[in-house]
């Protein structure tokens, strides 16, 4: 259970996040949606305390991320931000080895390899475990990143969205993926998402986010209403039935 | 649907245990295939000879006395003290840079640019400017260079404590306060080199050009502790600087500590910088040289690997300059000259054939 209490953080006058109080529970996908600029993606920073808070505490699991140590909380939390450039160059398995260092602190073991493996055949990159990142496609580095992620075996997955610039083949794949890690690995994962109908079709609960604050959060059935998503993004939107669920026609 | 599928398969065998053997034969190592293995072992022994060679070269050319006669092992080693300095110059500015372009995670900027070297230039400018050329011999000497030393790394703690330890700690804007700061004391430097006689401004000249000739050997009881302890520790802490070359927000989420251990790599770093710099001056492309050309040899992300690669290739370097300058063209004042032009040119080449560092 990921637990926020009073969430503050203001970057400027105009830019304020909080206060969020918000539980999201364990277990299956909860996802992020709301307009550019209304706070997710420093929402979702601030649980994997790649940013520090002003005000507030956030608990992961019972352990608070602001007093914890960052090597305990890498063991039941990983968190993959939008934008990844290294200097370095790595083969998809050396970066997804990476997503053990919490565990083995660089020197990997058996066992190590072997979630190594797992990771990467979960999500079907076993060909290309081999080749160097700048030789992959976007699609195949994003799902090497989660690979990673996934690899570091943590209770908790905080996800920046992980379908930017993916085609709807790879996009609609990553998600298969992830809703097959959430029921068949048991994690809890959190994801910022840009697509309603995504979120709609593949999340557990949805949070909606606006002005820095969350606006609704519930079930697909109680967020994906016309009125609830014309007044989160200030746009007219209707939801229509579709084949496999309600979907949202904003265009 | 298919791929899904595949994989479904491959988590099931793991479940049931065959994964266990293909987990081990799947290796995830910082040399991943046999071939890059027998590349970097090739790599390695290619600069062992190099510098094999560079050392036979030193020792025994025109080495007066029959090899290896009393008086040959005598002349030898004299002349051994400047390859002690070469290897104390060679780890420092090898390891340092490395070290520092990682935890920068800026492949184009070399530690020398963060005022090292041009508050070695003020200190030495200042002591012929205030005391004139008696001055230049008032700088020398063991607790002289350990007063340097104490100079330049202060220089860099209060710089790296001061920028990274504030609420918006910004490694973009140190680097540029960095440059503008030694910058402003290059200038003051050169104002006073305007001032001087002519004679002074010679003789402190030979002093502000990198030369292994520089080094007074009595430096090297101080020198090589405090280089063998700083970057020691970087070799030891080589597996946290791979995960913190990922950036700060990749090492952030695997645990480690960013902030606090980059203000320790780059503590280290000033250490080596200014042994190097207070040991034989300025080198400003020296370390940006070795470290490119180690990137390329080496071709891992690993610094354990990185590392030897970086120093032997600096040794190597360093020593074939020092011997062709030395021995054959008669030269030894000009290697700072020399590797700059060369390390420039390097520099320039690389960056336009690649278009990427």
């Amino acid at each position: 259970m990921i637990r926020l209490s009073g969430v503050a953080k203001s970057h400027s006058a105009e830019a304020v996040i909080g206060p969020v109080d918000l539980v999201i529970p364990a277990g299956g996908i909860t996802a992020l949606i709301g307009p550019n600029g209304a706070g997710k993606s420093t929402l979702l920073a601030l649980i994997g305390r790649l940013l520090g808070l002003d005000e507030g505490t956030i608990e992961i699991a019972g352990y608070d991320v602001a007093t914890s140590r960052s090597r305990d909380l890498a063991k039941i939390v990983s968190i993959l931000r939008q934008e990844n450039h290294f200097v370095t160059r790595l083969t998809v398995r050396q970066l997804v080895g990476f997503g053990r260092f919490p565990h083995s602190r660089g020197r990997l073991s058996r066992s190590d390899e072997e979630a190594v493996s797992r990771a990467i055949d979960f999500l079907g990159l076993r060909s290309l475990e081999g080749r160097y990142l700048d030789e992959l496609s976007g699609g195949q580095r994003q799902r090497a990143y989660v690979a990673m992620v996934l690899a570091q075996e943590t209770d908790y997955v905080l996800l920046d969205e992980p379908l930017n610039s993916l085609d709807i083949q790879h996009a609609a794949q990553i998600m298969r993926q992830l809703r097959r890690a959430a029921s068949e690995l048991g994690r809890t994962i959190v994801i910022v998402l840009h697509d309603i109908n995504f979120a709609g079709h593949y999340a557990d609960r949805i949070c909606a986010v606006k002005d820095g604050t969350v606006a609704h959060f519930g079930s697909p059935e109680e967020i994906l209403r016309a009125e609830v998503l014309s007044e989160v993004f200030d746009t007219p939107v209707e939801v229509v039935p579709g084949p496999r669920g309600r979907l949202a026609v904003y265009y | 649907m298919a791929d899904a599928g595949a994989s479904d398969a491959v988590v099931a065998a793991a479940g049931s245990g065959t994964g266990a053997e293909a987990g081990a034969a799947r290796r995830s190592g910082a040399l991943p295939s046999l071939r890059v293995r027998r590349r970097y072992a090739a790599v390695v022994g290619g600069l062992s000879l190099l510098s094999l060679l560079s050392v036979a070269g030193v020792l025994a050319w025109q080495n007066p006395l029959p090899a290896g006669s009393e008086g040959f092992w005598r002349i030898a080693g004299l002349r051994a003290s400047s390859l002690v300095v070469i290897v104390v110059v060679a780890f420092c500015q090898a390891t340092a840079t490395v070290a520092f372009q990682s935890v920068t995670g800026n492949r184009i900027i070399t530690p020398s640019i963060m005022g090292f070297e041009s508050l070695y230039r003020l200190v030495q400018t200042s002591a012929v400017f205030f005391l004139g050329v008696a001055g230049l011999d008032l700088v020398r000497g063991v607790w002289q260079f350990l007063l340097q030393l104490a100079l330049m790394v202060g220089f860099a703690a209060a710089l790296y404590g001061w920028l990274l330890s504030g609420r918006y700690a910004r490694l973009q804007i140190m680097l540029l306060i960095g440059i503008i700061l030694g910058g402003g004391l290059g200038a003051l430097a050169s104002f006073m080199q305007r001032l001087l006689s002519p004679t002074e401004f010679d003789l402190l000249t030979a002093r502000l050009i990198g030369s292994i000739a520089n080094a007074d050997p009595r430096y090297l009881g101080v020198a090589i502790p405090l280089a063998a302890a700083a970057g020691g520790l970087l070799w030891l802490g080589a597996r946290r600087l791979n995960v913190i070359a990922l950036g700060r927000e990749t090492a952030v989420s695997l645990g480690v500590d960013h902030g606090r251990h980059r203000i320790v790599v780059l503590l280290l770093v000033s250490v080596l910088m200014a042994v190097s710099t207070a040991l034989v001056g300025p080198m400003t492309f020296f370390g940006f040289l070795v470290a490119m050309i180690a990137y390329q040899l080496s071709d891992t992300y690993d610094h354990r690997y990185l590392f030897p690669v970086a120093w032997l290739t600096a040794f190597a370097v360093l020593a074939g300059a020092y011997f062709v300058l030395k021995h054959l063209i008669y030269a030894q004042g000009a290697i700072g000259v020399i590797i700059e032009i060369a390390g420039g040119t390097f520099f320039l080449v690389h960056l336009l054939r690649k278009g990427r560092l």
